[in-house]
């Protein structure tokens, strides 16, 4: 009895929990970025998704480098060491990006709906640009150690008929992003800058009385915004493959975060990301295994006893987010600032 | 210069330079490409009816555009009656309970007189278990109707009529889904509604992906009726082969050519029609109500104005057009091809149509249909023409170079990045801008 | 010559004049108070003042320095501080984050200040680690005032800092505006509870559709008969 209820736990945490942490640590770093950019710039950045590609590119290219000279870090993946020069070139990129389209909107004071366009050129761009740069294709660059913990270790370990495998990815990626929000929300809540940040995000006219300079916090932002890109952009990579088009389609789950859990608010798009990744998988897992071990007998349903198809993952992100803007739109965290 | 000749020139504009690729690349690329731009600039009809008119951001384009390539099938491939006894009758009981499920849920949501946290579980437990329902109804409908000789259907088909009825219908069927959308996603702000047609769209063509029974998912359905004649038979017609011999061209050719002018003439009554239309719609009362309300929505919602009601109004006739314009897509490929439907190609690029083209103009937004995807196909040529220069001093087999021509394609991206930049920035008005009335 | 002072001020939004010559000014430790009937422009005259609005003629002088050219930021470097009628305090952050907010373009040591704020209003001492948007309407405008003072200004203006706050509040906020002055910084604000403020005031503006109808101490406009038929309510 014990031992089938330990079975279906670990056939969840191997197929939900595990994929979910990573995956929502992922959307968490990638709606930060949209967060920031919403609560100081006010629009929705609609090319966050290729500003990722960007820097998981750049990674790749340097990462590749790297390989070709015999540089790594053991069991860990090169891209790590490549990632810092991945970040610089994502920061570079969007400080540049602001300098050269955004300020212009900015000085005219244009309405969200104008910045959201403009997103939509850079967006445009973006892909193009990378697309020229590194191909349409798909590209390998994970190397070191594939997993933490095997499956069948895990089974020689407890003797159950499950396995529950780790990637190094999936481990890496939580690591970064726990070290990357703490380190956002020390800077936020703790230093000058940070909290000259949240004051414009939170009333720009008084931050301005208050002598605080608009200019130096868009560019801290868009700092930030590049470096939490790259990094986001990296560690999906990383876990689940290079593929220039896929990033297009990740808006959708990370606007979802942001939204969920309150456009503006970083708490919020950490929860929003969970929230997001956890019900994709809740919903589009295959139960079928996990109710034989849980009722009594030898009975396995006939069906998989999933909810929804996995083809069906985005939609559940966006039944999501419909929901909570018809019921809260504000969001769990009822965001709109720092 | 006047305002009508300074068009009349744009537009020559636009007809010499189909010309030179007819003239230097030859007339069937340079046809093709015009039938393109004839659909294209019905889209952006479509789209600029939602944004020039009422300044609604729909970032949904292509699941209208993929609802109309549906209702292609839908409309034109003819019924497969081994799918139909298999599993028709069961397939329509479980999307009728799925949609007393919805009908059902919005009734409890809206009118069940009960507090809000009781009215919020009691829908969820409606829409758990109504959904259960749907899919304990459905599923072995559609395991049957997909067991059906897959590889050659395994799909309901759909009712054998002319394709050209299908244009009608992929107009409703994309008006009735953007009535849904409205219905939820108008109230919100400009941003909340691009996100939410956004993800609609994608949600759309995962539908059409993945629901077999209906569209064959990734399968594809190719040789779609035509409402044309078919090279085949034209070529054994005697009247073609004097014209061929008169203009001095190849049979093959001539046929091609005659059934791309044949599909032209189609699409540019139905464009004509559609902007006939939308020019007397904007210029109408209800027209400069649309545009006071865009204008300035809080002055107007102060006027009485019903600006949901309206904004409802617009988007769903805007949708409808985009969705006339997918099912004439899937009529000139001939086939209805989930998996090519790409946000890119079919909903940004469709925005960059219309702010080049200028916003609010339907004339300008024919254009921009036109320009843009005149040079969304010449970038590729013009695109490696340009590398190949940049790279003739380069060694033949330089990696550099290779790379260079392997990826020039990927530049007409950037070029369409780059051209709406310039664009908002220099000339946000668009080349033909909005007449202030 | 009066330390701060606008001079034949004439401006407006969108081409439309709303000040026609007005002039209004304050001196070190004094209270210089506007008042005026809705629509007077007593708002306007302070932007004005403090740069918010372009003037088409007059000036704006502090210490005989013409900064009728300055915009408000470079005007709080110079040493104003500037409490808005409403949004005057950062809602999302602490008590204390706000006074330091108030602090930025300070790079020395600010804890003397901070704990004179607190001094001067007891409660934000006691609520310094809560939200500014969960105080009372008269704790807010403490808060305000106290992130305008962390700037260490020669001036402080005040756009109706009691506006909707009971009248025990407004007593003492206006205690408090009095100890502020009499630590040298000059205060001028604009206020709906003419009498009260008057009361307060070391000079008094009355303005009426833009222009100075009667200017003089507070003392003698609340004494002077027209000026409180019209104005004061008898």
């Amino acid at each position: 009895m014990l031992i089938d209820f330990l079975n279906a736990l670990a056939l969840i945490g191997n197929f939900v929990l595990v994929p979910g942490i990573a995956y929502g640590s992922q959307l968490a770093l990638g709606a930060l970025g949209v967060t920031m950019v919403y609560a100081v710039l006010r629009f929705s950045n609609f090319a966050h998704g290729e500003t990722m590609s960007f820097g998981a590119m750049v990674t790749i290219l340097v990462t590749w480098v790297l390989q070709a000279r015999g540089i790594g870090l053991g069991p860990l993946p090169t891209a790590l060491l490549a990632l810092p020069i991945g970040m610089l070139a994502t920061i570079s990129l969007c400080v540049a990006t602001d300098r050269l389209v955004y300020r212009y909107y900015r000085e005219k004071k244009a309405v969200p709906v104008t910045y959201l366009i403009v997103s939509v050129g850079v967006l445009f761009f973006l892909s193009g640009l990378i697309r020229f740069i590194i191909g349409p294709k798909d590209q390998v660059f994970a190397d070191g150690q594939r997993f933490i913990m095997k499956a069948r270790a895990f089974k020689e370990m407890t003797g159950l008929d499950q396995g529950l495998a780790i990637k190094t990815s999936q481990g890496v990626t939580v690591i970064s992003a726990i070290v990357i929000v703490a380190l956002l929300f020390w800077f936020l809540n703790r230093t000058r800058t940070g909290k000259s940040m949240r004051a414009y995000s939170d009333n720009e006219d008084l931050a301005l009385l208050s002598g605080i300079n608009p200019e130096r916090v868009v560019l801290i932002t868009w700092i930030i915004t590049g470096a939490l890109a790259a990094i986001a952009g990296t560690l999906y990579g990383l876990d689940k493959g290079y593929k220039p088009f896929t990033y297009l389609g990740l808006v959708l789950p990370i606007f979802a975060s942001a939204i969920v859990g309150g456009v503006g608010n970083p708490l919020g798009a950490i929860a929003g990301g969970f929230v997001i990744a956890f019900s994709e998988l809740l919903v589009t897992f295959a139960y079928k295994r996990v109710v034989g071990y849980l009722t009594p007998g030898d009975w396995v349903p006939d069906g998989l006893v999933q909810l929804l198809s996995t083809d069906y993952k985005l939609a559940v992100s966006f039944f999501i987010l419909v929901i909570v803007l018809l019921i809260k739109p504000t969001g769990i965290f009822s965001g709109k600032t720092l | 210069m006047s305002r009508s000749a300074n068009n009349a020139l744009l537009f020559a504009a636009m007809a010499v330079l189909l010309m030179l690729v007819g003239a230097m690349q030859s007339w069937n690329v340079a046809l093709a490409i015009l039938n393109m731009c004839l659909i294209s600039a019905i889209m952006t009809l479509g789209v600029n009816i939602q944004w020039g008119y009422a300044g609604l951001f729909n970032a949904g384009v292509m699941g209208f555009t993929a609802l109309g390539g549906l209702a292609a099938i839908v409309v034109s491939v003819a019924p497969v009656p081994a799918a139909w006894d298999a599993g028709g009758a069961r397939a329509i009981l479980g999307l009728l309970a799925g949609l007393a499920t919805i009908a059902g849920g919005i009734w409890l949501w809206k009118k069940l007189p009960v507090p809000r946290t009781a009215r919020i579980w009691l829908t969820v437990l409606l829409a758990v278990s109504g959904y259960g329902l749907m899919r304990l109804i459905l599923d072995p409908a559609v395991d049957a109707i997909e067991a059906v000789e897959p590889a050659m259907t395994g799909f309901l088909g759909g009712f054998g009529l002319p394709i050209m009825f299908s244009w009608i219908v992929g107009g409703i069927f994309a008006a009735i889904v953007a009535w849904a959308i409205g219905k939820v996603a108008l109230g919100l702000r400009s941003d909340y509604l691009a996100i939410a047609t956004l993800g609609i769209s994608e949600i759309i063509i995962y539908f059409l992906k993945n629901e077999d029974w209906l569209t064959r998912g990734v399968k594809n359905v190719n040789g779609l009726p035509r409402p044309v004649p078919y090279e085949i038979d034209l070529q054994e017609a005697l009247w073609l082969h004097d014209l061929a011999a008169w203009v001095g061209i190849p049979v093959v050719e001539a046929s091609s050519l005659i059934v791309k002018l044949n599909y032209a003439a189609l699409f540019l009554v139905v464009l004509i029609a559609i902007f006939w239309l939308s020019e007397r719609a904007l210029k109408s009362p209800w027209g400069r109500m649309m545009r006071a309300i865009r204008d300035n929505e809080i002055a107007a919602g102060a006027m009485g104005k019903n600006v949901t009601g309206r904004h409802l109004q617009v988007f769903v006739l805007g949708s409808a057009v985009i969705g006339l314009a997918g099912a004439m897509l899937a009529t000139l490929d001939g086939q209805f091809t989930p998996a090519s439907y790409q946000p890119l190609r079919f909903t940004f690029l469709v925005w960059v149509m219309v702010i080049v083209g200028g916003s609010g103009n339907n004339l300008g937004s024919i254009l921009g249909g036109f320009v843009i995807w005149f040079f969304w196909i010449e970038a590729e040529p013009i695109g490696l023409a340009l590398m190949n220069f940049v790279t003739s001093g380069m060694a033949l087999d330089s990696p550099l170079r290779l790379h260079l021509l392997e990826n020039a394609a990927h530049t007409r991206l950037m070029t369409m990045g780059l051209v709406l930049l310039l664009v908002l920035r220099f000339s946000p008005r668009g080349l033909i801008p909005e007449v202030k009335r | 010559m009066t330390y701060l002072a606008g001079e034949g001020m004439c401006g407006g939004y969108g081409g439309v004049d709303i000040l026609h010559q007005c002039s209004i000014g304050v001196d070190k430790g004094e209270v210089a108070v506007v008042v005026g009937p809705n629509g007077a422009g007593k708002s306007t005259a302070m932007k004005a003042v403090f740069g918010m609005l372009d003037l088409r003629e007059g000036q704006v002088t502090m210490d005989g320095q013409d900064i009728s050219h300055l915009k408000p930021e470079q005007r709080v470097q110079l040493g104003m501080g500037f409490v808005p009628q409403s949004a005057n305090v950062f809602t999302s952050m602490t008590v204390e984050e706000n006074l330091e907010m108030g602090a930025f373009i300070r790079r020395d040591d600010i804890s003397e200040t901070l704990s004179g704020v607190y001094e001067l209003f007891p409660v934000l001492r006691e609520k310094r680690s809560q939200l500014a948007g969960e105080l009372s309407g008269g704790q807010r405008q403490q808060v305000a005032v106290g992130r305008a003072l962390m700037t260490q200004p020669k001036v402080l203006m005040l756009d109706e800092p009691t506006a909707g706050v009971s009248p025990i509040v407004m007593d003492e906020l206006f205690d408090r505006i009095i100890e502020v002055a009499r630590t040298g910084i000059a205060i001028l604000m604009v206020e709906q509870n003419a009498r009260q403020a008057l009361s307060i005031a070391d000079r008094g503006y009355v303005l009426v559709q833009g222009r100075n109808r009667y200017t003089d101490t507070g003392a003698a406009l609340l004494a002077n008969v027209e000026v409180r038929k019209a104005f004061l309510g008898g």
